[in-house]
């Protein structure tokens, strides 16, 4: 130090983690939150950019995409907050048994979510390459189905982690807490997804 | 004994090891502390340990150089266009070559140098303004140096094998298409993108975070440093606005690579999506450049006009309102696209409103030096460089905002004049500035204040000698981005001048390489604070120890060293043994968390390494979409997953 300390407090009691704002991989989590919620923000616009040029929506020839499996995603990945929510709050409780015990519901909810989506993109009436309205509806599909895996992906790691000793610790229920508040925003994120491909072709 | 048994156990014997942790204080202060500060916060040994770093004064460091090299490299090119535009009629270089040479000259310029060359800074400075001792996240900080890295490689490396972009930097489709551009030239350029647009947002994060939290106690929002804020108002701006471009690039590499139809008109879509989207990145990307720069100025003023800057809440409220009114201007650069006429009275007027608290800066910038006592050495000339240059260009910017005025000057030299005065004069100069300023506390030594003035004159002098008959040029009508002119237009002269005007800028750069690299080995040894500057990274050595900070400093002024009086109130209390930072609350900056800071890692460069053989072999197949996603996955698990699962009595990132 350049000039003489002065001594005007001590943090040595300040505590290592903290749920909420006061955690700094929350502020990381939202900042990712941000910039993936503008890819969205701007694929829809695109989107409607798009459909401005057109008479028709789906353009003509193009059939809106079948609803059935949209909706089922819709349905399975509302059901999946109650699993979600219950971690969260068992990672506020320090509950790391019931953490241990209920990840692998919320991953098998990802793989049926993978499953159904596979047979969305096969319901959707048409190929990227179709023309420009296929090509967007693709494109969004995708952009969301990156979402589910990548979320999958960290939810499966994540739960090695909680199995092991290490899963007691303040930090890693703080990334617990924080996983499930992501997958809230994948799940909020469908359903504006969802109005946008399955019923904007049909208004 | 259950399991919650055996870690209630666990958990009692850890409090206990908690009350042995050695920390900082009254009775571990001065020489011993900084010892053992040393020994925990020292980069590992070795190439290795080079590699692992997430140290963010290495890495500002190295953003930095490795920016001003790609400075360098598009400059040569500029040199290259000019010498082909001195005369009329030449045939030095080809129409292609030349293609190539704007399109690497614009990319370089835009995507490898200004806007990280600001993060480097920012990465390397902000810590130690804020009184922290590291940035958050640190191996993302690395991570995104080395996506840059490799984005930079990727697109000169091919220029190098001759098959570098040729589209423009802003790749128009449908000429950056599949119909006009075959090849893989568009895709190199459209996968530069992807590089440089995670490496900045990834940057933006690092920023956004460590702003808000991890500032000095008693910093408040208010008290904050112009340039924290200024690079608070970017890194938003950096998240609002660069996935515009990261979408319509993935959008043309779809429709090159796998036959999307985003912007094939015969298939129902729309070439002018691509402009929409580019400039809704392209406009707030221009302010990205300048507000950095506008944070240099205020700290440049300030120092050397010895008072405080004035009307701070003006200058704060200016930044802000420039990044919103940012993102309502990107239509003026499509006015020639044809619009209805209420989107051209929209954006004419959102594109002169933006002149407002740009001008309300400068009054504030001149209203401080008026007030003060100016010194003017190397960073101040500056200063008054960029004010000058700047205004020009400022107000040359908004004569193009209307309409008529556009739709005659759009494409031509006038624009070429304008954007040059806003980026050179409004950034370059600045950056020149502050490189001169932080130099002592990058590398302990004084940059030479005699080789700093010539270069000064040189530059400025020989910056309007480049620039300014380019306005006349662009009058006359000569069109931007074609090879050659014909003589006997009345071109000449204006060229001839802006030809050798490049000449004594290249000069003016090569002068202040030459004087930083004379005063690295040569330079007077700095003072701690050369510039009797107000803000905290002066508070420490220079260059700084590797934690920063023996103690943490507490700040209840907006310019803690003027009114420190002799000493500085710290906080104490950190560990010493483990690399431990203070977190604080958003807006009061109280004390709020003792964080674990991150221990030097390869995984930031291995997940960097897979995900460029992702995206580089993407340009070929998209199958790479599949398979060069399983090493990332891999590798972002493997940064992630504890290097001992034993529990620790405080938290520590391995």
């Amino acid at each position: 130090m350049i000039l003489e300390p002065r001594f005007t407090g001590d943090v040595a009691d300040l505590p290592t983690h903290k749920f909420g704002p006061g955690s700094l991989t929350w502020w990381g989590i939202i900042g990712f939150m941000v910039i993936e919620g503008t890819f969205f923000a701007l694929a829809f616009a695109a989107y409607f950019f798009l459909m401005g040029h057109e008479q028709g929506w789906p353009p003509e020839a193009r059939q809106a995409p079948n609803l059935l499996w949209g909706t089922l995603f819709l349905i399975v990945i509302l059901l999946s907050e109650i699993p979600n929510t219950m971690i969260k709050k068992a990672a506020h409780e320090r509950d790391v048994p019931a953490i241990r015990a209920l990840m692998p519901v919320i991953i098998g909810i990802g793989g049926v979510l993978l499953i159904i989506r596979g047979f969305e993109f096969n319901n959707l009436n048409c190929r990227w390459t179709d023309d420009a309205y296929s090509s967007i509806v693709w494109a969004i599909l995708f952009l969301h189905t990156t979402h589910i895996l990548t979320d999958w992906g960290d939810t499966v790691v994540l739960w090695f982690l909680m199995m092991t000793d290490v899963g007691w610790e303040g930090r890693r229920l703080v990334d617990t807490d924080e996983n499930c508040m992501y997958w809230r925003y994948v799940w909020l994120l469908w359903i504006p997804v969802y109005l946008l491909v399955y019923w904007v072709p049909r208004l | 004994m259950t399991e919650l048994e055996r870690v209630r156990a666990e958990d009692q014997r850890l409090a206990k090891e908690r009350q042995r942790i050695a920390r900082d204080g009254p009775k571990l202060t001065g020489a011993k502390l900084e010892a053992r500060l040393e020994r925990t916060w020292r980069r590992p040994p070795g190439i290795l340990g080079w590699l692992a770093t997430v140290d963010h004064k290495e890495i500002g460091r190295r953003y930095i150089i490795t920016a001003l090299l790609f400075l360098a490299l598009g400059g040569m090119l500029s040199l290259a266009m000019r010498l082909q535009l001195a005369q009329p009629d030449s045939n030095l270089i080809s129409p292609q070559r030349y293609n190539e040479l704007f399109t690497m000259h614009g990319s370089t310029m835009m995507f490898l140098f200004a806007v990280p060359v600001m993060e480097g800074v920012a990465v390397f400075i902000i810590p130690l303004m804020l009184g922290t001792r590291s940035t958050a996240f640190p191996r993302l900080n690395a991570f995104s140096y080395y996506m840059y890295l490799f984005g930079g490689l990727l697109l000169w490396v091919a220029f190098l094998l001759n098959i570098g972009p040729d589209i423009g930097w802003f790749a128009y489709t449908p000429l950056s298409g599949p119909q006009f551009s075959p090849g893989k030239r568009a895709d190199i350029w459209a996968q530069m993108i992807t590089f440089t647009e995670v490496s900045a947002l990834a940057a933006a994060v690092v920023l956004i975070c460590t702003i808000l939290k991890a500032r000095a106690p008693g910093m408040t929002l208010a008290r904050m440093p112009l340039f924290a804020w200024a690079m608070l108002v970017v890194a938003v701006m950096i998240v609002f606005s660069m996935p515009s471009i990261a979408l319509c690039s993935g959008m043309l590499i779809s429709d090159r690579l796998v036959g999307t139809q985003f912007y094939n008109h015969y298939e129902h879509g729309d070439a002018l999506l691509w402009q929409h989207l580019f400039w809704f990145f392209g406009h707030p990307e221009v302010y990205i450049i300048f507000l950095p720069a506008t944070g240099f100025v205020s700290v440049i003023t300030e120092t050397f006009c010895r008072r405080p800057i004035f009307a701070y809440p003006v200058v704060v409220l200016a930044l802000i309102s420039t990044g919103i009114l940012a993102f309502g201007l990107w239509v003026h650069h499509m006015f020639a696209t044809g619009l209805p006429r209420v989107g051209y009275s929209f954006y004419t007027s959102a594109s002169m409103t933006v002149a407002i608290p740009t001008g309300l800066q400068i009054f504030c910038w001149l209203a401080t030096m008026w007030d003060g006592r100016p010194r003017f050495q190397v960073p101040m000339l500056y200063v008054v460089g960029f004010i000058v240059t700047f205004v020009i260009g400022g107000l040359s910017g908004v004569i193009i905002a209307s309409v008529p005025l556009d739709l005659q000057l759009h494409d031509t030299y006038f624009i070429v004049a304008h954007f040059h005065y806003v980026l050179i004069g409004g950034a370059v100069f600045p950056l020149l500035g502050i490189l001169t300023y932080w130099f002592p506390k990058i590398t302990g030594r004084m940059m030479s204040e005699t080789l700093g003035k010539i270069g000064f004159w040189m530059l400025f002098l020989g910056f309007q000698l480049a620039f300014f008959p380019m306005h006349f040029a662009g009058l006359l009508g000569m069109p931007r981005r074609v090879y050659t002119y014909p003589a006997g237009l009345g071109l000449e002269l204006p060229n001839l001048l802006s030809t050798i005007g490049a000449f004594v800028v290249a000069t003016a750069v090569g002068l202040f390489v030459v004087n930083g690299l004379y005063s690295l080995y040569r330079g007077a040894i700095a003072p701690p604070n050369p510039w009797e500057a107000s803000t905290l990274e002066w508070a420490t050595t220079s260059p700084p120890p590797p934690y920063n900070f023996a103690h943490v400093p507490v700040v209840d002024s907006k310019t803690p060293l003027w009114d420190a009086e002799g000493e500085l109130p710290v906080v104490t209390g950190l560990r010493v043994d483990e690399k431990e930072t203070l977190l604080t609350t958003v807006v009061a900056a109280s004390p709020d968390l003792r964080e674990p800071v991150p221990a030097a890692s390869l995984w930031p460069l291995i997940l960097s390494i897979a995900v460029a053989v992702f995206f580089i072999s993407s340009i070929f197949s998209p199958w790479a979409v599949l398979f060069g996603s399983i090493p990332c996955a891999i590798a972002a698990a493997a940064w992630f997953w504890p290097k001992e699962l034993n529990r620790n009595p405080e938290p520590v990132i391995t």
